[in-house]
């Protein structure tokens, strides 16, 4: 326990656990809800049979995460529907899409196993079943199920140990679960946090797995007594993953974060301000640069840190490129007048998007600028992020220099750095607050043409809140108070830093420094 | 012909499978009047499952009319008329997840019969089919024996009070002490109950002691229709004088053997 990681970890658990276990469950619920009744519908029916497992089998092969993220934007769109046709919306983020999601993805194992186990019944069972006068529904309730149930149970197990494993690959899109830990971990090199969310994941599902077993065992020997320890296991796993979330009060503040370090810091240093000032705030960690400004506007998050650039082209849709004061004015103004998204204002530094090289290879190559970068290109290997090379950034950049590398690479950010270092790519895609620029000895190059536009880091309300005066003022002091050096110092100490700083112990130090200027 | 009187009556009765060449029955027309015991015998193939399983209705005819107390089955409800006539399967039949208890009430409990009165008549029944009321009515099938087993499913078939039994080679798996000790307390049920009992076998000298009343069918035709002393000794068919054979054989062995042993005495 002398590691602060592994406290911050524990003290995280009973909200990433619980949140876990409701989604698994309703997940899970839902699944059963949809899959028993057309296995039953389909017994009689081969040619419905066929199209139904043959349909779950192709979901299945669709990765969990590929899946988790092409409900969102189906949601996204169902909901604007129904808020045109209706008059009411509904959230698109987290919670609806992951359960839609985790339900599908439970179908397969409980309609196999369904169709498998009643296929499965002696013939001579089923005869004498008609024969002392059953109709088909008595035979199906009273000696069918009944005798399929071990084997059904057995597609239950499947399925819960599916939706637990899956379930943490939600956080991306918004719902709180065991993934926080790996997903925030991978981003701030964090691996005992990785650790402790594939344990806490494991450790569930394994449970869960054992408690059903119990149950099904129980009800092939039909011992009543193992099915009801394990129907009582998991009700108690259930309560004792929501009971801490219902008895603690229900926070007022949503911070949401993006998928990188600078953003955990942030949001960490926020929430400890709104503690600090007496309001009850949540993080929301890891959510997609798009899904985090969409769940601001709808009002499903609270407060978050932008960057002026990536508003400036993803939601402006403007390419040309203005003075750092002029993008914030016209900034503002344009969120007050589309929904109404309040920027309480910038935070004093810019996370822009630039190319960066190890020094010495650009000192031996000569270069300086993007200019001279364009040059040699074509004897070089860029690496960017997973967004980079299809931001409209890059294309500015790629247009205004004629840049075209050997070969692009797609990477996580984390590890650009390092492969930047050892000389497996040339150029990275770099943030221009980041800490390891630092501890790479990387040089970031000048853009003499100003392709790329100022990305300011900018605090944002949402809509709901954005008259809110106890929560503007506890942000207020954020405001102009934190430079680009302050900043990548934090950045380092979150990440890859030597001490096992977490980003809550590298915000406390931030604060630390801002809050005597 | 049949009788208008007749319990049950197959009047002409076909039945075809699919596209099959063979007919599984052939103009079968047979009356079982109130209260008899008859034997269905046969080799497989033979057609008698199926003639069995149009009294209930478990098959339908392709052709000619099936009676049960002179109605026509078809304009009987299924589900009633087999909630009415009680059936001991072939093998054992009985729901491997249902106590013995379970097994013997489930027709009453499908006539919606009150768990009281349910359980005084499983009580009743397992002292009818001679198992131990205290010692059977909560194991499992799995836990008896083969007899134990067969009981159990004959006390299931007269549950809810039928009038007609039908088995379908009720005894067939069982050793003969078993066998023997069943069918005779089976055959007492019949009498003191009055029920109409029609049984499949294949076993001659079964059908000869318990039956009051034997059929041989061959190829989904009836060939031979008589007393089992009738049949034993005036008998026209070659099939059917050959497994008339095989009773009269033993019968003759152990008359020779007691003769013998009554006569000496071993040194």
């Amino acid at each position: 326990m002398s590691d602060p990681r592994i406290a911050e970890a524990f003290a995280r658990l009973p909200d990433f656990l619980g949140s876990h276990v409701l989604v698994s469950v309703t997940a899970l619920a839902l699944g059963l809800a949809i899959s028993l009744p057309l296995a039953l519908l389909s017994r009689q029916r081969p040619a419905w049979r066929a199209v139904l497992l043959g349909a779950a089998s192709i979901v299945q092969t669709v990765p969990g995460l590929a899946m988790l993220a092409l409900f969102y934007p189906l949601l996204l769109a169902l909901a604007a529907l129904s808020e045109r046709l209706l008059g009411v919306g509904f959230s698109a983020l987290g919670f609806l899409p992951a359960v839609l999601a985790l339900a599908l993805y439970s179908m397969l194992p409980v309609l196999r196993n369904t169709v498998t186990g009643l296929d499965g019944i002696d013939p001579a069972v089923k005869e004498a079943a008609i024969g002392v006068g059953m109709t088909p529904q008595q035979s199906l309730v009273m000696v069918e199920l009944p005798l399929a149930l071990p084997v059904i149970m057995a597609g239950i197990r499947t399925s819960a140990v599916w939706v637990i494993g899956t379930a943490t690959l939600s956080t991306p899109i918004g719902q709180t679960s065991l993934g926080n830990y790996i997903f925030s971990g991978l981003q701030t090199q964090n691996w005992v946090s990785v650790l402790f969310g594939c344990l806490a994941a494991a450790v569930l599902a394994i449970a869960v797995d054992q408690l059903l077993a119990l149950m099904e065992s129980g009800l092939a020997s039909r011992r009543r007594i193992r099915v009801a320890l394990g129907g009582v296991g998991i009700a108690l796993i259930v309560a004792g993953a929501l009971v801490p979330g219902w008895s603690r009060p229900g926070a007022r503040y949503v911070i949401g974060a993006k998928t990188f370090t600078e953003q955990y810091v942030l949001a960490a240093l926020i929430e400890q301000r709104l503690t600090a000032a007496g309001l009850a705030a949540t993080r929301r960690e890891g959510l997609g640069s798009s899904v985090i400004f969409n769940a601001l506007a709808a009002s499903e998050i609270d407060v978050a840190v932008d960057y002026s650039g990536t508003i400036w082209a993803n939601q402006m849709h403007r390419a040309d490129v203005e003075p750092r004061a002029e993008v914030l004015t016209e900034l503002s103004a344009w969120l007050a007048h589309n929904g109404g998204v309040r920027l309480v204002g910038a935070l004093g530094f810019e996370n822009a998007y630039a190319l960066a090289m190890p020094r010495r290879r650009a000192e031996a190559l000569g270069i300086r600028s993007i200019a001279d970068l364009a040059r040699q290109a074509p004897n070089l290997t860029a690496a960017g992020d997973y967004e980079f090379f299809s931001r409209p950034e890059w294309a500015a950049l790629r247009d205004a220099y004629h840049l075209a590398f050997r070969a692009q690479r797609q990477m996580q950010p984390e590890f650009m750095y390092a492969a930047a270092a050892a000389g497996e790519v040339d150029v990275i895609s770099a943030y221009t607050s980041d800490g390891l620029i630092a501890k790479y000895d990387l040089v970031v190059l000048d853009d003499p043409r100003h392709a790329i536009p100022p990305y300011d880091a900018v605090l944002l309300v949402s809509p709901k809140k954005a008259d809110d005066a106890a929560l503007i003022d506890a942000l207020r002091p954020l405001v102009g108070a934190i430079d680009v050096k302050l900043m990548r110092e934090a950045n380092l100490r979150a990440a890859g830093g030597k001490d096992a700083a977490t980003p809550a112990a590298a915000a406390h130090w931030l604060w630390d420094q801002v809050k005597d200027r | 012909m049949a009788q208008a009187s007749a319990t049950i009556a197959f009047e002409d009765v076909g039945k075809t499978f699919g596209d099959a060449q063979r007919a599984a029955l052939d103009r079968v027309t047979l009356a079982v009047p109130e209260r008899e015991f008859l034997a269905i015998v046969g080799p497989s193939g033979s057609g008698k499952t199926t003639l069995l399983r149009l009294v209930n209705r478990l098959a339908e005819p392709s052709s000619g009319t099936v009676r049960v107390a002179g109605e026509d089955v078809r304009d009987v409800d299924p589900i009633a008329l087999r909630r009415r006539i009680g059936y001991v399967f072939q093998g054992i039949g009985l729901f491997p997840h249902m106590t013995v208890g379970e097994n013997i009430a489930i027709t009453l409990r499908l006539l919606g019969v009150d768990k009281p009165r349910m359980a005084a008549r499983v009580g009743d029944l397992l002292d009818l089919v001679r198992l131990d009321r205290a010692q059977y009515r909560d194991r499992f099938p799995d836990q008896l024996s083969g007899g134990e087993r067969q009981r159990v499913g004959v006390a299931r078939a007269i549950a809810a009070g039928p009038k007609i039994v039908l088995m379908d080679e009720p005894f067939g798996a069982l050793d003969p002490l078993t066998r023997d000790a069943l069918g005779s307390d089976y055959r007492k049920l019949h009498d003191d109950l009055g029920l109409t009992t029609v049984m499949i076998t294949h076993d001659m000298l079964e059908a000869v002691l318990l039956a009051d009343r034997i059929v041989v069918m061959h190829d989904g035709r009836l060939i031979a229709d008589g007393t089992p002393r009738a049949l034993m000794s005036e008998v026209s068919n070659d099939y059917v004088r050959e497994l008339m054979q095989t009773p009269r054989r033993h019968a003759e062995r152990l008359q020779t053997l007691m003769e013998r042993g009554a006569g000496t005495t071993p040194q």
